[in-house]
């Protein structure tokens, strides 16, 4: 059973390897990510593949807005990681 | 005389090559015996002489954009970017509507589809839901083109030119002509290659018996030495900036030379070997639309790729067209750095363009053992020679029969 925190750091991981010239450190969990991060559709696309790849997580598309901030990220994935 | 606005001058050159980041390394390595040509582990081929470019690939553009991009994105960028410095152009204030980018390469999209194919096999259980949405845009033939407007900010044109190993000239032949048509001011033009990330390519040149090979990697590929075995694969790329006369004078550019000529046919013979009568053709129009005189011609830079019979046909082809006027000298680029695919015609011209000002002739690789079939006259053999240099034709055929002959002047 994985944490909120410990699903937030293994989302925090992907994003890392996607938004290679920001700094994720201090990412603001209500905020959408495309407000802080320079992150674009193909960018969401890669962190659906690498949920996929990594974590064996399917994201249908119709739940991509779900990943628009880290604070629905977990909301969102936290089950799927924990299922 | 042609008025200022209909010649087409080069103002700016950047590339990367095996054998150097800046023509000036680049240059360096052709007067003085240098080589670009490694030994390698190529998927599937275990170790294999290539000519691998060892340049920065994020110096000009994000982390994120280069692991989205293509090797050739990277490389056309870098080029790009050093040509525009080189050119000393204020970019900033170009009307980004008016500049076209125009790169020839040999072929595109070879190395993201050998690499999704070894991952849906070796990784992926064949689940095609694993294959990169990235797949598409990385393999469409303009991608190294569209990567630099992407990068630069570029509204105007750009595409890539399909042409084997003349791309690199038809490149640039495009760049002059949509200047002389006038659908841009500014054409970032030359060629492209990222043919040493594909494994494809090697083992089709080796079960063509024409994998250039050898203990000693900078003697893998030794054009017109009758030890020759064959080609080395090689990654580069060389982009231009050109300019009408006109525009170049009015900013008081610096200028490399004039493109005062080319032509571009096809030998309708066969998939592969050369036709030494389309060759000569090709050549004789070019001289025809430049203007001059064929003993006028200082360096003939050869194709020479360092196979059996394209070698001997295209010394044929130099031979018959140029073995009377003493003033022509002839050298080859591809044992120093191999073949270069898609860049090598622009990236051959750019070692030769130096010796507008430095006086010299760069020789070919040291040949130690010429074949007598390709002993011709003028042949620059291994040591620079001094020579006041005016006019340069440079020669670049591929498959298909494709054949592409530039003729540039010192201005």
């Amino acid at each position: 059973m994985l944490s909120n925190e410990e699903v937030r750091a293994k989302v925090l991981d992907i994003i890392a390897d996607i938004a290679l010239d920001d700094d994720v450190s201090s990412i603001k969990d209500e905020v959408a990510l495309r407000d802080q991060l320079d992150l674009d559709s193909m960018d969401f696309l890669d962190i659906v593949m690498e949920l996929k790849k990594r974590h064996k997580i399917e994201v249908p598309q119709e739940d991509y807005t779900k990943l628009a901030s880290m604070k629905s990220c977990v909301e969102y994935l936290a089950p799927k990681f924990n299922a | 005389m042609k008025p200022d606005n209909q010649r087409i001058v080069i103002t700016g050159i950047g590339l990367t090559s095996p054998m150097g980041n800046t023509l000036s390394e680049f240059r360096e390595g052709l007067l003085n015996n240098g080589s670009g040509i490694t030994h390698t582990e190529i998927r599937h081929m275990g170790v294999v002489a290539a000519g691998l470019c060892k340049f920065d690939e994020t110096k000009y553009q994000p982390k994120k954009m280069r692991k989205r991009g293509t090797r050739a994105g990277a490389i056309s960028i870098y080029a790009t970017n050093e040509a525009l410095a080189d050119s000393g152009i204020q970019f900033d204030s170009v009307d980004k509507n008016r500049v076209g980018v125009y790169l020839g390469i040999t072929e595109h999209g070879n190395v993201e589809t050998e690499n999704e194919i070894h991952d849906l096999y070796n990784t992926h259980n064949m689940d095609v839901s694993f294959w990169s949405h990235h797949h598409n845009p990385r393999t469409v033939a303009n991608n190294p083109a569209g990567e630099v407007t992407l990068n630069l900010g570029i509204t105007g044109p750009h595409y890539t030119i399909g042409a084997a190993c003349a791309a690199g000239n038809l490149g640039i032949i495009q760049g002059v002509q949509q200047l002389l048509l006038d659908e841009v001011d500014l054409a970032l033009a030359g060629g492209i290659s990222e043919s040493t990330e594909t494994f494809g390519i090697f083992a089709a040149f080796k079960a063509q018996g024409a994998l250039g090979h050898h203990e000693d990697p900078t003697k893998a590929t030794r054009p017109m030495d009758l030890e020759r075995n064959g080609i080395v694969v090689s990654e580069g790329g060389a982009v231009y900036v050109l300019e009408r006369l006109s525009d170049a004078k009015k900013r008081n550019a610096k200028i490399y030379a004039e493109i005062i000529g080319y032509h571009s046919n096809s030998d309708a013979s066969d998939f592969v070997l050369p036709n030494t009568e389309r060759q000569i053709e090709c050549m004789q129009m070019a001289i025809k639309k430049a203007g001059i005189e064929t003993g006028e011609i200082d360096i003939v830079n050869m194709h020479a790729t360092g196979t059996t019979q394209g070698d001997i046909q295209e010394c044929q082809a130099v031979e018959k067209l140029f073995g009377a006027y003493k003033n022509v000298h002839v050298n080859a680029t591809k044992g120093f750095i191999g073949h270069a695919m898609g860049a090598a015609g622009a990236l051959e011209l750019a070692g030769n363009i130096p010796s507008f000002t430095d006086g010299y002739i760069h020789p070919c690789k040291k040949i130690e053992n010429l074949d007598p079939q390709c002993a011709i006259s003028g042949l620059v053999n291994g040591e620079k020679v001094s020579h006041d240099v005016k006019i340069i034709l440079n020669n670049s055929f591929g498959m298909l029969g494709i054949n592409s002959t530039l003729i540039v002047k010192k201005y």
